[in-house]
C-alpha cells in the first residue's frame, strides 16, 4: 500500500478561530500513544466524501512532545476542490477518521544558531510545532507572521502573550509590512531562514535572501500547492493495463487510484518527489505544477508528477 | 525464550564461535548462486520466528562478549563514537528507539520504566539499572548516543537529513568492516560512498540515496550486504589495519575452514521521530567457512558466488589474494546441482552434499 502508515483517529475537539480558520484535534480511538514527531511534519487526513476519498496534507502544530493527541489548523477555501470544505461542514466531534503517520519536509536545520521563521496567513501552522520543539531546548529563534486582519490573524494572541519578544505581527489591511531585506541584514551568522505561505511570498522571501548572499542551504521553505481543477482528459496506465477518465475535479493521482492503481505518494502537494511517473507516450501538453521535477525535466516530456500536474491533448500514456 | 551468552573472545586467541542455533539462523546474504550490487532494500517489519529479521533489534548469544569488545575498542580509542552538536536530540531519538523496542521484544532481558520524563532502564544480561531524566544529558554517565550504543549489538551510523543528502554527523563504529567514522564524520552520502567500485556507474547511489530520503516514521527498511574477514575479527578498522590486515596472509588450506569467515552486515534504516534524522544501525554477523558448510546449499552457492565474481569486487572486499585458496576448499562442497530460490537454508528440502561427484 502506498504511503505513509496509518492511525485510526477520533476527533476529540473542534474549534473554529475565525471566519477561515478551524482547528482540530485527534486521538487514537485504541487509546493508545501517538508517535512523537519533529515540528514542521504534516499528516495526510484521509476524508471519506460520499463515493471519494480525499486525502488532504496539514502540519502539525500541537507540540511535538505532547504524544495524547495531535492538532491540526484547516483554512477553509470556498474555491477549492472540496476538502477543506469537507472538514469544514462534515466532520463532528467524535468521527473517526484515518490520518497518516507524521511526515517531515519542512524540518529545522538543527545547526542553526537562530532560527527565523517568516509566516503568511495558515503558513502560521508549521511554525506553532517548531516554535514548541525549540522552546523546549531554549532555541533561538524569532517569528514574523503576516495575517491579513486582526480578525484573521490565527494564534496571534497566543503567540504574543507567550513570546512578546520574539513574535512580531503585521496586518495587511493595516499596510503593515515585513522590512524583508532590513530583517535579513539584521542576521547574526548562521541564521537560517524558514518561509511558508502564499506562492508570492515564498518566492518574494527566496529571490530577497539569494540577492543579499544568503546560501542555498539556509533557506528553507514548503508550500503545499493543492491540485487545481482543470480540463477532462484520457489516461492510458501502460502497466496495469487500463484506460482511466481524469475528471475535472480529481487530480491524476486521485484518478489512477478510483481505478484500483497502486500508485506511491506522500504529501500530494507537488513538493516530496514519491509520487513521480515516467511518461511512455504523449501528444499534447503538459501542465507541470509540481517543484520536484527541475525545468528540463519538466521540458523533457518524460515525467510527471500525478498529484498536482494535469495534461492537455489526444494521448497520454503513462508507466504505471 | 532464554538466550545462553557466550563468553568469548574477537581478537588474541578467538575464542569466538556459533551454537547450532546461531549457525540455522545466520543471515547468508546470497538469494541465488550469483552476486551483484542492487538496492536490496525491503521493509523492516518483522520476519519468520527465531530469525534475526523477527525483532527491530536482534539480541544473539554473542551480545555480551560484543559489547565488552566494544568497550575495549572504546578504551583505545575514543574517537570511534563521535556526534557533532546538532545530533543530541537524535541521540535521544536512538536512546528511546532501542530501549522501547528492546523492552518490548526482549521483556525477560531488558524493562524500561517510564514516569514523564524520569526513565529507569533495566538491563539485566549486562547488569546494567540506571534511572535518568529523558533529554538531559547531565543524568546520564555518558551521551544518549554512546550510553545506549554501548548496550546494543552492531555499528550505528546516525544521519542528519538537510539539503536533499544525508550527512554521517554520529555514529558509534566499532565493528565495521574497513571504514573509519573519524575518517568519514561530516560527509555526505555521496562523499563517504567514493571509494565504491561499479555501483557508481549503476546510478546506484543516486536510487539508493532517493529511497534512504523517503524512509519515513513507522516504516523501518533493511538490506544484507557481505564481505570476508580472516579470524571472528569484529573491529576491522582502518585505524587498525596494521594489526588485523597481515592476518590475511596467514590462511592455509588446512585452517582456512576454521580461519576464514563471512562477514554479513545487517542493515536497517529507522526514521527518527524528534530530529527527523536517520539512523542506520549495520549489525555484523561472522560464520567460518566450515560451520557455513553444514548448510549443503549455502556450501554449492558459496562456491558459485565467490567463483564468478568480478574481479573488481573480491579486490574492494579484500580477498582477491586469497580467492584461489577459498575455491580450492569451497568446491569440494559443490557438487553442482541446483539450488533452491532465497537466502533460507532449506535443510529439510535440499539433499545432501553428493559425495564423490
Amino acid at each position: 500500500m502506498s504511503g505513509a502508515e496509518k492511525i485510526a483517529v477520533t476527533v476529540t475537539d473542534i474549534v473554529p478561530l475565525n471566519d477561515l480558520v478551524t482547528r482540530f484535534k485527534f486521538e487514537r480511538t485504541d487509546g493508545g500513544l501517538m508517535p512523537t514527531f519533529s515540528g514542521g511534519a504534516h499528516t495526510v487526513v484521509e476524508m471519506q466524501d460520499g463515493d471519494i476519498t480525499r486525502l488532504n496534507p496539514y502540519s502539525l502544530m500541537s507540540d511535538p512532545m505532547d504524544q495524547t493527541a495531535y492538532t491540526i489548523s484547516v483554512r477553509r477555501d470556498d474555491e477549492g476542490r472540496g476538502g477543506s470544505l469537507f472538514m469544514h461542514n462534515n466532520v463532528k466531534t467524535g468521527d473517526e477518521m484515518v490520518i497518516s503517520y507524521p511526515v517531515n519536509l519542512f524540518s529545522l536545520d538543527l545547526r542553526a544558531r537562530k532560527h527565523l521563521f517568516l509566516a503568511g496567513g495558515i503558513g502560521i501552522t508549521p511554525f506553532m510545532a517548531q516554535i514548541k520543539q525549540l522552546e523546549r531546548f531554549n532555541g533561538n529563534w524569532e517569528l514574523h507572521y503576516a495575517c491579513r486582519t486582526e480578525a484573521l490573524g490565527s494564534y496571534v494572541d497566543e503567540l504574543t502573550s507567550k513570546h512578546p519578544n520574539e513574535a512580531h505581527i503585521y496586518y495587511d489591511d493595516q499596510k503593515q509590512l515585513i522590512d524583508l531585506k532590513n530583517l535579513l541584514d539584521g542576521q547574526p551568522l548562521g541564521t537560517h531562514v524558514y518561509v511558508c505561505g502564499p506562492k508570492g511570498m515564498i518566492d518574494w522571501v527566496r529571490k530577497t535572501a539569494e540577492a543579499e548572499g544568503w546560501p542555498r542551504e539556509g533557506i528553507h521553505y514548503e508550500e503545499f500547492l493543492a491540485p487545481q481543477p482543470g480540463k477532462p482528459f484520457e489516461v492510458k496506465l501502460a502497466v496495469s493495463n487500463k484506460v482511466i477518465q481524469v475528471g475535472e475535479h480529481e487530480s491524476l493521482l486521485e484518478a489512477i487510484e478510483r481505478a484500483g492503481v497502486d500508485a506511491p505518494y506522500l504529501c500530494r502537494g507537488g513538493a516530496c518527489g514519491q509520487c513521480e511517473t515516467q511518461v511512455i507516450d504523449y501528444s499534447g501538453n503538459f501542465i507541470h505544477r509540481d517543484h520536484w521535477l527541475d525545468d528540463d525535466e519538466h521540458n523533457s516530456g518524460e515525467k510527471i508528477m500525478p498529484c498536482v500536474s494535469r495534461f492537455e491533448g489526444k494521448t497520454l500514456v503513462l508507466d504505471r | 525464550m532464554t538466550i545462553q551468552f557466550n563468553d568469548e573472545t574477537f581478537r588474541d586467541d578467538y575464542s569466538f564461535h556459533n551454537s547450532e542455533w546461531a549457525i540455522n539462523r545466520f543471515p547468508f546474504p546470497f538469494h541465488e548462486d550469483s552476486y551483484m550490487y542492487s538496492v536490496n532494500m525491503e521493509q523492516h517489519k518483522g520476519g519468520p520466528s527465531g530469525s534475526i529479521y523477527e525483532n527491530r533489534f536482534d539480541v544473539d548469544e554473542h551480545y555480551v562478549s560484543e559489547m565488552r569488545d566494544r568497550a575495549m575498542v572504546l578504551a583505545d580509542d575514543p574517537l570511534r563514537c563521535q556526534s557533532l552538536p546538532h545530533m543530541t536530540l537524535a541521540g535521544w531519538d536512538l536512546l528511546e528507539l532501542i530501549m522501547v523496542s528492546k523492552s518490548e521484544d526482549y521483556p525477560d532481558l531488558f524493562e524500561l520504566h517510564r514516569d514523564g520524563d524520569k526513565w529507569r532502564w533495566v538491563n539485566k544480561p549486562m547488569g546494567i539499572d540506571d534511572s535518568f531524566t529523558f533529554l538531559d544529558e547531565t543524568t546520564l554517565p555518558y551521551g544518549p548516543m554512546e550510553y545506549i550504543t554501548r548496550q546494543a549489538q552492531g555499528d550505528f551510523a546516525v544521519l542528519d537529513q538537510r539539503d536533499d543528502n544525508l550527512w554521517m554527523d554520529a555514529g558509534m563504529i566499532t565493528t565495521q568492516a574497513d571504514w573509519s567514522l573519524d575518517f568519514d564524520i561530516g560527509m555526505n552520502f555521496f562523499e563517504w560512498h567514493a571509494p565504491v567500485p561499479l555501483a557508481h556507474e549503476k546510478g546506484i547511489f543516486i536510487r539508493a540515496l532517493k529511497f534512504l530520503l523517503n524512509i519515513q516514521q513507522g516504516s523501518p527498511a533493511r538490506r544484507l550486504n557481505w564481505t570476508m574477514t580472516v579470524n571472528p575479527l569484529l573491529d576491522t578498522s582502518p585505524e587498525n589495519y596494521h594489526k588485523w590486515g597481515v592476518q590475511k596472509t596467514e590462511l592455509t588450506p588446512e585452517n582456512l575452514g576454521s580461519k576464514q569467515h563471512l562477514r554479513v552486515e545487517l542493515q536497517t534504516f529507522f526514521r527518527l521521530p524528534r530530529s527527523n534524522a536517520l539512523v542506520f544501525p549495520i549489525r555484523c554477523y561472522l560464520c567460518s567457512f566450515q560451520d557455513l558448510m553444514k548448510m549443503p546449499k549455502w556450501g554449492r552457492r558459496l562456491h558459485r558466488v565467490i567463483r564468478d565474481l568480478p574481479e573488481e569486487l573480491a579486490t574492494y572486499k579484500g580477498f582477491i589474494d586469497n580467492r584461489p585458496m577459498m575455491l580450492d576448499y569451497l568446491s569440494k562442497f559443490d557438487d553442482g546441482l541446483p539450488t533452491s530460490p532465497g537466502i533460507w537454508p532449506d535443510k529439510e528440502t535440499e539433499p545432501p552434499l553428493q559425495v564423490g561427484s
